[in-house]
């Protein structure tokens, strides 16, 4: 599978998104503790760490499919966390992609591209298809427009959800742990469409365990352990020389 | 036990007796059957999603007024409803319909069959993951959008069969129509039978119309069967290959536990 550079690629690249002092709570339990964290415009973050450290809390944050009990959110300019902000325009703007895909189940992959275009970005029907047709190809699904997820496998569904995120052209895109719900054998094909993109300079937030992914792609990884941000640093340093003695027990554990 | 056999076939079997019962209730009965039927299950799925949806608020104000319409009127005894609503609301001085016993008729079915339907489409709606509604809220699509586009979509295919077993129960409960009076020409079904039974003290007329029921609701489950499986499914140019179906089985799994 080839992915190539998208004929749609984002106008705007580079919007930085910025965590500041973000707490979170689920009942008596605080998930995110005072959470800072600069996400460069442009650049690749992994966020890693034990299941329930709080990393897909923190992501999901960033478009308030979480709202933090307290701090702010910056993407770019916007202060996402504003009451008085347009959460849905803010959506907009940011791509997500889910770890169990979260395709509309009775919408062909066409379809399920299609509807945020026309409703949101209120593209004309004909205008819309050709864009997610494109979308299509350059995750390389070309030929299985018309298919529904349940006809498709894991990795093409996961594909889909990409692309359908792509389509809307976002600032910045989100991975939630995309690859942890496929088979080994379809787990590539993903992470190469996510290598491509940041390498064409997309602002990604990758909540991943794919530690080589995050090696090779990342332009900085983040170590979260109970809702704590532990560790920060550029993959080499962060992979080669860790500091804290709970990164090098994850890191020692994992890899 | 021959004679038994020979008593229960003449009650209930009298070839002569269905044979002439089965004109008039295919001329007369058949028709206003349907006519009830279609009319009560439109009010019937159009009450019912307003009110499901009214149950879904996070609003007290909106949640509470649907839980009792559903209560009150799934624990009164039907009959009770087809006469508050049939005799009372002309009572009242609220003549929608003029004379017309089929408006209110349709209307007392309808609204209690809408009661039951209420349940039907709020499980069915909040059987859809909340994994597509926030795909959907994540792509900027409104809260109402999202209802409008994404989770009414899932829901509704996944009430299909047990909103099928609330249509038979519509088709069925047509028969109620005669406790508000009928002339002859607006007899349904079951009101012929009875009437024609009563004259010759024998139950086979009834049979004669529970065989015209069996050929209007059983071939409508298996249309309504194949219909539920194309939605699913796709048209069938598009083969299911190294397909994963744990979604589809989940889907047929929700919808059949909401017959039980």
């Amino acid at each position: 599978m080839t992915a190539q550079t998208t004929s749609q690629a984002p106008a705007t690249h580079g919007t930085p998104v910025t965590f500041d002092h973000v707490n979170k709570r689920f009942g008596r339990t605080q998930v995110l503790h005072d959470i800072c964290l600069e996400v460069p415009g442009g650049q690749t973050t992994c966020i890693v760490g034990p299941s329930g450290s709080g990393k897909s809390t923190l992501l999901r944050c960033t478009n308030r499919l979480e709202e933090p009990d307290e701090g702010r959110v910056f993407l770019g300019d916007t202060d996402v966390t504003d009451g008085s902000a347009d959460i849905d325009a803010v959506r907009a703007r940011v791509g997500m992609v889910f770890q169990t895909f979260n395709l509309f189940p009775y919408r062909t992959a066409l379809d399920n591209i299609t509807l945020a275009l026309r409703r949101v970005r209120k593209l004309p029907a004909e205008e819309a298809a050709e864009r997610a047709r494109a979308q299509l190809a350059s995750v390389g699904l070309a030929g299985l427009e018309h298919r529904r997820p349940a006809q498709l496998s894991g990795g093409q569904q996961q594909r889909v959800a990409i692309a359908r995120a792509l389509a809307m052209e976002p600032e910045v895109m989100l991975f939630d742990e995309a690859t942890s719900a496929l088979d080994p054998e379809l787990v590539k094909g993903v992470l190469s469409i996510m290598r491509d993109l940041a390498g064409q300079g997309m602002t990604m937030i990758v909540v991943t365990h794919e530690m080589r992914f995050a090696q090779e792609a990342a332009g900085q990884v983040v170590f979260l352990d109970h809702g704590r941000l532990i560790e920060k640093a550029a993959p080499d340093k962060f992979f080669g020389a860790p500091e804290s003695p709970r990164l090098q027990a994850f890191l020692s554990a994992v890899t | 036990m021959f004679e038994g056999l020979q008593r229960v076939w003449e009650t209930f079997f009298n070839l002569d007796l269905i044979g002439q019962t089965l004109p008039t209730l295919l001329r007369v009965g058949l028709l206003n059957t349907l006519l009830l039927a279609v009319l009560a299950s439109v009010i019937g799925v159009v009450v019912g999603v307003v009110i499901a949806a009214g149950l879904m608020s996070s609003k007290v104000a909106v949640r509470l007024p649907c839980r009792v319409y559903v209560d009150v009127l799934r624990g009164l005894p039907h009959i009770l409803t087809v006469y508050l609503v049939g005799q009372g609301l002309p009572l009242a001085g609220i003549t929608l319909f003029g004379e017309s016993t089929y408006g209110y008729a349709a209307l007392a079915i309808g609204l209690l069959e809408g009661a039951y339907m209420a349940e039907i489409f709020r499980a069915g709606f909040q059987s859809v993951e909340k994994g597509q509604t926030e795909a959907a809220r994540s792509l900027g699509l409104s809260h109402l959008e999202t209802l409008r586009f994404v989770v009414f979509p899932t829901g509704a295919r996944r009430v299909l069969p047990p909103l099928t077993g609330q249509f038979i129960l519509v088709i069925k409960g047509t028969a109620l129509v005669y406790l508000l009076g009928l002339t002859a020409g607006q007899r349904e079904m079951f009101a012929i039978a009875q009437d024609t039974a009563i004259v010759n003290a024998s139950l086979s007329p009834l049979v004669a119309a529970g065989l015209l029921f069996l050929a209007i609701t059983v071939p409508m489950t298996y249309a309504v069967n194949a219909w539920e499986r194309r939605l699913r499914d796709g048209r069938k140019d598009a083969p299911a290959d190294s397909a994963t179906d744990s979604a589809t089985d989940r889907d047929r799994a929700l919808a059949h536990q909401g017959t039980g």
